[in-house]
């Protein structure tokens, strides 16, 4: 929790092998994210960036391999720790998937009623703290049809926070935003990691993202079905011998 | 001095300092996070000015072992106390992440006009809006009707513009995929209209007259009506769903945007389907009706199977059929008027799809019991 804590590994993907009824996404995913890493999967469309993400948060078993948080295998855990694990995680999805039949302050609310001991007065604390967090004091009352998509982002990543989990997925967290607001979700996601010491792994492939926050990443493949890099985006782009992550980082300005 | 201010069994301690007049330093160790418990920031300010006015307050997180959004909280409640009372707060003391949240809370305004008016309006007020809600509801129904009155006029002149390969697939979908809950449903009517027919008829020993009641009840009125509620539950639902989720997703403006009529293209071929399937699931509930009436009148009242088919053969007239049938596509009509309105009304959340699909059930079942009860009088007076 507290930042200046020497860094450690807090997610590992052992030889992930990622597949869709016969069809196969990805294969022999191996790589680790350090506290306090801003950690980016990127890759062409469709290569499995989200799939990735799904099976690190639970909602995909991987044909092979396994996640491992702080050395805990996750899909070798029982349902029970398993649970406890996705706890400590928060998500932000494509679209801000807030429940569309409650308001901004039940979006956020309803993590901590069901499993924090808080009274509704000190829930209603946490819920406008959050919210503030994120630029949304006073949206409390307001139904997500009722505000921008850049908002219901920001909204969805108050909810990702409300149980102050020490690990955040985004799904491509700008996707859909304007350059200004992509950048403050940016600043923001890094004010986050750099206040809370959070841990943030990122699937996009907005460079500017990339380069601006990112200290980590890997690179998907969809004609290998693997991955065929990985390390600092920066470092990448200078050294990485491989034509397809420079054309992918160069928004494939090199050859022209 | 320093007077300290811990619970024997709190995991947070909170010592007061007075390192000038005017100025007390809080010290804050142990744990300051959501499960600790934490003062409220109102009692902490308080014992703060206990020993006299102050000026500042300044915070010492040394030792300060861990803390979450809990601590924030308290700071952002404390804060805002000092700010109440005039007191200058220092917040250099924090730890750097602290003092970043605070910062990002405090980055954009809350926007004050953006609360809800909660004042319940007065009761004329309430029925003013009732009442202007209903006559909107009124105009928009007549309006959709206009426009699919105008979708089928294109239709008749060939320029509505649709896929045929959709229309078969709704085709199939409202007919020969409905066929098994109508026949269940339709065959027990049978039955049970026998078998009240049979309670009451028994006593004149009339039991034969069975197959004309049956017969008469189904090809007139029970067969399309029983049939129509069935599409109504089944198929007006879907509809809404299907134009619900498109309205949701955006489909229906990008239809619009390139100029295709979502009236054409989306409701028409709903509107045609139903009206072309009603009257041939309304006949097959008229026979399956019919046979379950058979059914009770040869098993149970001894009636012989060429004697209550000559019955029926002789009750039923073409009139009765004919009546069945107009009611049948008048209903599958209004079925899909009712679906395929609701749908196209629905909000942009998944909530709205849900009272959509609600909405286009009641108001399917409320046009075809209405349209039937009219239906009904001016046959009547028609000599039908």
């Amino acid at each position: 929790m507290m930042p200046g804590v020497p860094a450690a590994t807090r997610i590992e993907v052992r030889e992930l092998d990622m597949v869709y009824g016969t069809r196969v996404i990805q294969r022999n995913l191996n790589f680790t994210v350090q506290r306090g890493d801003i950690f980016v999967i990127m890759g062409g469309s469709g290569c499995g960036k989200s799939t990735l993400l799904r099976h690190m948060i639970g909602l995909v078993e991987p044909a092979r391999g396994d996640v491992f948080y702080d050395g805990e295998s996750f899909w070798g855990a029982e349902q029970d720790e398993r649970d406890r694990l996705l706890r400590r995680l928060g998500v932000l999805y494509q679209s801000g998937a807030l429940w569309s039949s409650m308001t901004l302050a039940e979006n956020v609310s309803l993590p901590l009623e069901e499993y924090t001991a808080l009274s509704r007065a000190e829930i209603g604390e946490v819920v406008s703290l959050k919210l503030a967090l994120v630029g949304l004091a006073g949206f409390e009352d307001f139904y997500p049809s009722e505000i921008s998509g850049g908002m219901r982002k920001r909204a969805g990543l108050a909810r990702a926070m409300a149980l102050d989990p020490d690990i955040l997925f985004f799904d491509e967290p700008s996707a859909g935003l304007d350059p200004i607001s992509s950048r403050l979700l940016d600043d923001l996601i890094r004010e986050l990691r750099d206040s809370l010491g959070s841990t943030i792994v990122m699937v996009t492939h907005e460079l500017p993202s990339i380069f601006a926050i990112a200290n980590n990443s890997v690179f998907l493949d969809a004609e290998t079905k693997t991955m065929i890099a990985a390390g600092p985006p920066q470092v990448l782009l200078r050294d990485c011998p491989d034509p397809k992550v420079h054309r992918f980082l160069t928004r494939g300005e090199a050859e022209a | 001095m320093t007077p300290t201010t811990t619970l024997p069994d709190t995991p947070w301690q909170l010592h007061l300092d007075r390192p000038q007049n005017e100025t007390v330093l809080l010290r804050l160790t142990g744990r300051w996070t959501r499960e600790s418990r934490l003062p409220r920031a109102a009692d902490v300010l308080n014992q703060t000015t206990a020993n006299g006015q102050i000026a500042r307050v300044g915070f010492d997180s040394a030792r300060l072992e861990a803390w979450d959004s809990g601590f924030v909280i308290f700071l952002r409640a404390f804060i805002a106390e000092t700010n109440r009372s005039l007191i200058t707060c220092d917040l250099s003391g924090l730890p750097d992440g602290v003092r970043r949240l605070l910062a990002l809370t405090a980055a954009v305004p809350e926007r004050k006009d953006a609360g809800r008016q909660t004042k319940r309006p007065s009761v004329l007020a309430r029925i003013g809006i009732a009442t202007v809600a209903t006559c909107r509801a009124g105009i928009d129904l007549l309006a959709f009707l206009g426009e699919a009155f105008k979708s089928m006029l294109r239709l008749f002149v060939g320029k509505a513009r649709f896929q045929r390969s959709e229309l078969f697939l709704i085709l199939q979908e409202v007919g020969a995929q409905a066929l098994p809950i109508v026949s269940l449903i339709s065959f027990l009517v049978g039955v049970i209209l026998a078998y009240v027919g049979a309670i009451q008829l028994r006593q004149f020993g009339a039991q034969v007259y069975v197959a004309d009641l049956v017969g008469i009840a189904m090809t007139r009125e029970m067969g399309a009506m029983m049939a129509a509620i069935i599409m109504a539950g089944r198929t007006g639902a879907a509809f809404a769903a299907q134009l619900g989720t498109m309205q949701v997703n955006e489909e229906i403006d990008a239809l619009s945007t390139l100029g295709i009529p979502a009236m054409d293209f989306l409701v028409l071929p709903r509107m045609l389907a139903l009206a072309l399937m009603m009257p041939l699931l309304g006949v097959y509930a008229d026979l399956l009706g019919v046979l379950g009436g058979a059914v009770v009148g040869i098993g149970m009242l001894d009636l012989g199977p060429f004697e209550y088919y000559h019955r029926t053969v002789e009750a039923i007239g073409l009139a009765d059929f004919a009546a069945g049938i107009v009611k049948a596509s008048v209903f599958g009509v209004l079925v899909a008027i009712a679906g395929c309105l609701r749908g196209m009304q629905c909000g942009r959340s998944s909530a709205a799809v849900g009272a959509a699909a609600t909405s286009a059930v009641v108001t399917g079942i409320v046009f075809i019991i209405v349209s039937d009860a009219a239906m009904t009088v001016i046959f009547e007076k028609l000599g039908f």
